[in-house]
């Protein structure tokens, strides 16, 4: 398909995505909200991890920060600014994290967001207990469902746009020959560091914004809700099923692993997460270049 | 300030028994496995199982509860692991498969504790009378611990040093292109490695459930220190793994009794972070 017309064609479905909650149920919103969040969330992970194969485990520790800083500051500034500070706090603790492991073996990188949010989690509750002395604190901004799915949606437009644009320029490139051979890239005259620390830290970013934009949905905000491991997991699944290489991978996978939770989570509360773990081990195994690429494969053997 | 280095003494001896444990999976099998925690933390309820239903005491359920990691870690390398090696191309590749594979089965395993013994704090109470030792006061239960550390980490090194067997898993460590050179089975080796790291953190599950309490999503913080410890120490290093163990050991007790008791896993990061930036191949590591 041609540029312009591919574009055409998104922007037409994003009008229609937009009108959306005037014509179908709050429920129906909700489930639209929920899900453009993992699509965001999922294609920022994968803009990352996808090309370098970084696996980050620490989607959740941006999320929750995104989300807390909200609930912290809420009701002392203009929302705007909120949203700018939790972003800029987002970007901080990315380049802290991308600064002191990037520029070495992928596994350190693993192994430091695997702990990332527990690490978030417990800081953040030490200090509310000892200095600031109030555990819980609440989200009064006066939006409704459909407020938020529209600057979800908005973020999740911008996300995919830097996705397409970083795939068609030298960065792009770069990030390929990096997943590809990290010594090989460097002898390229890549400044390999500089290159993942910098796609870290806009992917970080944006899954800051994430959580922050999703915050006003809980009103009631306590580290242990906004730090929920499954939201490193879903993220992960959803990005892995897609394919984490390929532009639409994510937003492929996320959409109808999305809906099957939301039906798992109800009918099946308890064993949620023993059927999401398996569900990832057989992506692993039989999709490990996600759903697209097995579908391309198919289709070459059959011509 | 005694009693806080003999305690830390007690939970490093721990954390040297679980790493030796994940070094051999990572240094031997190659397989890092971000389920090893909760492997501990499933080994913790069921010696909580034994213990509290047939009064089974921990010392006799580490008979049973050893060989059941080992045979079920075994199984687990053999149906999940297995295809993964031979799938992979290159070792980076088994990392990434065997990273997401295992943070699969992290959810797996989580999962079912919570749904048989749901999310509160569990804990039994053995040994829990006071015995004095050069003068400080510290809990029978803790003591027993460390004697176990010490003993089964003991004859782990024995094995592994001492041992035809165990230079054959050394071996394999070292070089595993060249091990098949010298008629080493590296199938075997492997998932014996693997196994053995299964039946270590089972071990390290029921000391540790002697004298902490514990619950069902507490894996995490149990991979994520054991995972420390053996990157402190230098991957595939015994003896890194010990003494990393020790100090990790010491630096968290240390930090909880003076600074605050929340800020152990602050404390773990910050030990992890210097480690990172000053010295990123480990204590003991060769490259």
């Amino acid at each position: 398909m041609r540029t312009p017309i591919a574009f055409g064609l998104a922007a037409l479905v994003l009008a229609a995505l937009a009108a959306a909650p005037f014509l179908v149920s709050d429920y129906w919103t909700g489930v639209l909200l929920g899900m453009t969040g993992y699509v965001t969330l999922a294609t920022a992970w994968a803009l990352f991890s996808g090309p370098t194969r970084y696996v980050s485990l620490a989607t959740v520790a941006f999320f929750g920060i995104g989300a807390y800083t909200v609930a912290v500051l809420n009701e002392s500034m203009a929302y705007p600014l909120v949203l700018l500070s939790a972003g800029g706090i987002g970007l901080l603790v990315a380049l802290l994290v991308g600064l002191s492991t990037l520029r070495l073996a992928g596994v350190y990188f693993v192994i430091f967001t695997f702990g990332l949010a527990e690490l978030v989690r417990q800081s953040v509750t030490w200090f509310e207990v000892n200095i600031t002395q109030t555990m819980g604190r609440y989200v009064f901004l006066p939006f409704e469902g459909r407020h938020i799915y529209w600057q979800l949606l908005a973020l999740a437009a911008v996300t995919l746009l830097i996705s397409w644009g970083i795939g068609r320029s030298r960065i792009g490139l770069a990030l390929k020959a990096i997943g590809d051979d990290e010594t090989v890239a460097a002898h390229s005259g890549i400044n390999v560091t500089r290159t993942k620390l910098l796609l870290f830290v806009i992917s970080a970013t944006i899954i800051t914004l994430v959580g922050a934009i999703q915050a006003p949905r809980w009103t009631y905000i306590e580290p242990s809700i906004v730090f929920n491991p499954t939201v490193s997991f879903l993220t992960l699944i959803m990005a892995l099923l897609g394919g984490p290489m390929r532009l639409w991978g994510p937003l492929v996978g996320a959409v109808p692993l999305f809906l099957l939770f939301e039906w798992l989570s109800v009918r099946f509360p308890d064993h949620f997460s023993i059927i999401l773990g398996l569900l990832f081990i057989l992506i692993v195994f039989a999709m490990p270049n996600g759903v697209l690429a097995k579908i391309e494969d198919v289709r070459r053997r059959s011509a | 300030m005694f009693e806080h280095i003999v305690n830390g003494l007690v939970l490093g001896g721990l954390y040297a028994l679980v790493a030796m444990g994940l070094t051999l999976q990572y240094g031997i099998a190659r397989i890092m496995n971000l389920s090893f925690g909760d492997t501990i933390i499933a080994a913790c309820f069921l010696t909580f199982v034994l213990f509290s239903g047939v009064a089974l005491s921990p010392i006799l359920a580490l008979f049973i509860l050893a060989p059941v990691g080992y045979v079920t870690s075994l199984v687990i390398y053999r149906v999940i692991m297995k295809p993964l090696v031979d799938r992979a191309p290159n070792d980076g590749a088994l990392e990434v498969d065997s990273i997401l594979v295992t943070f699969g089965l992290l959810f797996v395993i989580q999962g079912i504790l919570l749904v048989i013994f749901g999310g509160g704090y569990t804990s039994y109470s053995y040994l829990n009378t006071p015995v004095s030792v050069f003068g400080a006061v510290v809990a029978g239960n803790r003591l027993t611990a460390l004697v176990l550390a010490l003993v089964i980490g003991g004859a782990m090194i024995w094995l592994l040093y001492r041992t035809r067997w165990g230079m054959t898993l050394r071996a394999v460590a070292l070089a595993p292109d060249s091990a098949p050179l010298f008629g080493i089975d590296l199938d075997r080796a492997t998932r014996t490695a693997f196994a053995i790291g299964g039946a270590m953190a089972a071990t390290g599950g029921v000391v540790v459930s002697m004298f902490q309490t514990f619950t069902a999503t507490a894996g995490v913080v149990f991979t994520m220190k054991a995972l420390i410890v053996v990157i402190l120490g230098g991957k595939g290093s015994v003896v890194g793994a010990i003494v990393a163990g020790l100090l990790l050991g010491l630096v968290e007790t240390l930090v909880a009794a003076y600074i605050d008791p929340g800020l152990t896993l602050a404390a773990v990061y910050a030990v992890f972070l210097v480690i990172l930036l000053v010295r990123p191949s480990g204590l003991f590591g060769s490259t």
